[in-house]
């Protein structure tokens, strides 16, 4: 309505009533959604408020201090029957972050992987590429969870029979149990060299870049590198009497006893959303590298760069800017989406959430607390790809 | 979740709602409309479930035809709701059901704070567990380290908390929200263990690919008394939904079962004349707000409770489950009627 009054001309003044003044007009209705919206959220509150009074329900987050009383399957940090409802929040919020990043991280690289493969001038890699868009893209997240937690990770064997990998892991439908390492006395030196290589390995390498823009001249820096981050530590690692030892599963009564163990419920989501995320990513990936001109292919390719650093120097960088902002939108998704971990019994934010609101009954405050924590993570997400896209961006001299 | 916020919400609303239908006279209510409007479960073997036709038959399903009989003289006037277990209050509060046979545990949370009515308890229950026979577990004591398979947002997670640790054992939850996704875990082999009302895993195991394979251990952890719920605030109607259950316990303690209830009208004894209506001057049937013939009507509908047990769970059904502590008080269980005098 305000932008229909910067365009109108001054004549509309002319018709003199008050009642056809377009500005007045659109003051009127501006005012007349506003009452209309705060009458409505008045009433909501009010009706609540008053049902929760009839119904004798104390409202409050003061229940998240008493004790829960039941058991997470899955959990990152300690947690027992006698924490409290506010420490289970804490698992679930951590168990929809961990299978959040991971699902992000493997999403990107299966996304650009088939992005770029669907260009591929090989018949075979670009018709597989699209089939792999074409069906996970089609396919409810949700359809995708269930093809992995029933229709794969179940009918893996039992415990007892489970298939034995190299190193003592061992799969079975009770998840991946391999052995847990434990760190000992003396192995913080070896963490702490490993730091001191990838901080030295960062040094080297903007030193030999420097070097090549000042002289022309290139020094190798991948093998140095290489030998610098797993050397050191092994060195270190062996010079301190080798700290470390490992948890290794065995055969229990009911369950492999020992080690650690990634749950088939965590798997089917992460792989289902890494699977199901990738498919749009690949089409983003897609996307952006067509939308980079071919004339600056061509350009390069006629300064005589090589194909490989083409692709590298001229063409990514600027199917980047392209490719981020939507790659925004699918890192939220991701995260949304794995609230559907509720359908397979994964202890997220929500599923422990609504436990806690089956067994309090205080349904406002955890539908307030879950509301708060998506829209946080959510909200930072797109900070940090803003953040990034601002760096990505064309500098404008 | 959409959903669970207006569940809330309705249950909010009905409960003020809930307060002014209960004032009305149920019985009265359900005579005009002539049927009665039964909550069960929306499909638990033996206790509730309907056939391919659309019939319902089970445990429940009886104590609603026992109802209907008494008030109507006619087992059949009934019509069910099938309710899950977060539906199953708001429809009692809101009217939407008349009473509730749907294997509800009376608390005193349910009795007080949700506004219900319980009295007799028509099933003592408590929580068991289910293994694989294969697993050659005896005793609950032996289950520690393994995977157990329980619904969530229920009693039932909390007793397994507690039992756990009280008696020092270590446990691995798999949790559902339905009912029927803890079936398929466990039907799959995610879990070692099932855990919920021990009258409900006789039932689940029939519907297991190989029910045989699986035993129930004899462990109860809790106390599950199930009955029928009424709203608060109907005298009347809690009296005839209590006595129902009086009348069927007593008819197996005077030994009247449906084939023989006409021949033992004839009775010489003045407490069966009574109880059956054909005593001179009876009042009983009429105080009720029902007729002499009520507890005829009853049994002639279902026959007693020994036979409403056996015929849905007990020996003369797939669940066999034995009468335990659901046998007469004079055959070592507590089931026990007041005098009907």
């Amino acid at each position: 309505m305000a932008i229909g009054v910067t365009n109108a001309p001054e004549k509309r003044k002319s018709s003199g009533s008050i009642l056809n003044d377009s500005h007045v007009r659109g003051l009127f209705y501006q005012a007349l959604t506003v009452i209309i919206l705060a009458l409505l959220v008045y009433w909501i509150a009010d009706n609540t408020i008053e049902n929760l009074r009839r119904a004798n329900i104390a409202s409050g987050y003061g229940f998240l201090n008493s004790r829960a009383g039941f058991d997470v399957g899955q959990s990152l940090i300690a947690f027992s029957s006698d924490s409290t409802y506010g420490r289970a929040l804490v698992v679930g919020f951590v168990n929809t972050l961990l299978v959040a990043i991971t699902g992000i991280i493997t999403a990107t690289v299966i996304g650009f992987i088939v992005g770029i493969g669907r260009l591929s001038h090989n018949w075979i890699i670009a018709k597989l590429s699209l089939t792999y868009v074409e069906v996970f893209r089609n396919i409810p997240p949700l359809l995708v969870i269930f093809f992995w937690y029933s229709g794969v990770l179940s009918i893996l064997p039992q415990p007892r029979d489970a298939i034995t990998l190299p190193f003592n892991t061992f799969v079975s439908n009770r998840g991946l149990t391999f052995p847990k390492p434990i760190f000992e006395e003396g192995s913080q030196y070896t963490i702490l060299a490993l730091l001191i290589a990838v901080a030295a390995s960062f040094v080297f390498a903007r030193y030999a870049r420097q070097r090549q823009m000042a002289t022309g001249q290139r020094i190798p820096v991948l093998w140095p590198v290489l030998g610098l981050v797993i050397g050191l530590p092994v060195l270190t690692f062996l010079a301190t009497g080798s700290p470390l030892s490992f948890d290794v599963p065995v055969e229990g009564r009911f369950n492999l006893v020992g080690g650690s163990v990634i749950g088939p419920e965590f798997l089917s989501l992460y792989l289902a959303l890494s699977f199901y995320t990738a498919a749009f990513i690949a089409e983003i990936v897609r996307a952006g590298i067509r939308g980079v001109s071919k004339g600056q292919t061509e350009a390069a390719h006629a300064l005589g760069i090589r194909p490989r650093l083409t692709t590298r120097l001229v063409v990514v960088p600027q199917a980047m800017r392209i490719i981020i902002p939507p790659l925004t939108s699918q890192y939220l998704n991701l995260t949304k989406n794995s609230s559907l971990a509720v359908a397979i019994g994964y202890a997220d934010l929500v599923a422990v959430g609504g436990t806690i609101l089956n067994q309090t009954g205080q349904s406002i405050e955890v539908v307030s607390i879950w509301l708060i924590v998506y829209l946080s993570l959510s909200l930072a997400t797109s900070l940090f790809m803003n953040w990034y896209n601002a760096r990505m961006a064309l500098v404008e001299r | 979740m959409a959903r669970r916020i207006l569940t809330a919400l309705v249950c909010a609303a009905v409960a003020g709602i809930g307060a002014n239908v209960a004032s009305a006279a149920t019985l009265d209510d359900v005579k005009s409309k002539g049927f009665v409007q039964c909550g069960v479960n929306t499909g638990l073997a033996g206790f509730a479930a309907p056939d391919a036709a659309g019939n319902w038959s089970g445990f429940d399903v009886d104590y609603c035809k026992a109802i209907a009989a008494a008030i109507f003289g006619d087992g059949s006037k009934v019509k069910y709701t099938p309710t899950s277990a977060k539906e199953r209050f708001p429809a009692l509060q809101s009217g939407e059901v008349d009473v509730l046979a749907r294997n509800t545990t009376w608390t005193i949370n349910r009795d007080t704070a949700l506004g219900f009515n319980f009295r007799p308890v028509n099933y003592y229950d408590g929580q068991g567990f289910m293994v694989r026979k294969s697993l050659d577990v005896k005793s609950a004591l032996e289950l520690s380290g393994a995977a157990v398979c329980v619904q969530t947002g229920t009693t039932t997670e909390l007793n397994l908390a507690d039992y756990f640790k009280a008696n020092n054992l270590q446990y691995n939850p798999v949790v559902f929200e339905k009912l029927e996704e803890v079936n398929a875990a466990y039907d799959a082999g995610r879990c070692d263990v099932y855990t919920t009302d021990q009258s409900g895993l006789y039932s689940l195991r029939l519907t297991l690919s190989n029910p045989d394979d699986h035993i129930i251990l004899p462990e109860i952890i809790s106390k599950e008394p199930l009955g029928p719920a009424v709203r608060q605030g109907d005298d009347q109607w809690f009296d005839i939904v209590s006595w129902v259950h009086y009348a069927l316990v007593q008819a197996e303690e005077f030994g009247i079962t449906q084939a023989n209830v006409e021949e033992m009208k004839k009775s010489e004894n003045p407490d069966v004349q009574r109880f059956l209506g054909v005593e001179a001057d009876s009042k009983i049937g009429t105080d009720l707000g029902l007729t002499n013939e009520w507890a005829v009507n009853i049994i002639k509908a279902v026959g007693n409770y020994g036979e409403v047990f056996d015929r849905n769970i007990g020996a003369g059904s797939p669940l066999k489950i034995e009468r335990g502590l659901n046998a007469l008080w004079n055959k070592g269980g507590i089931q026990y009627a007041p005098p009907v005098r």
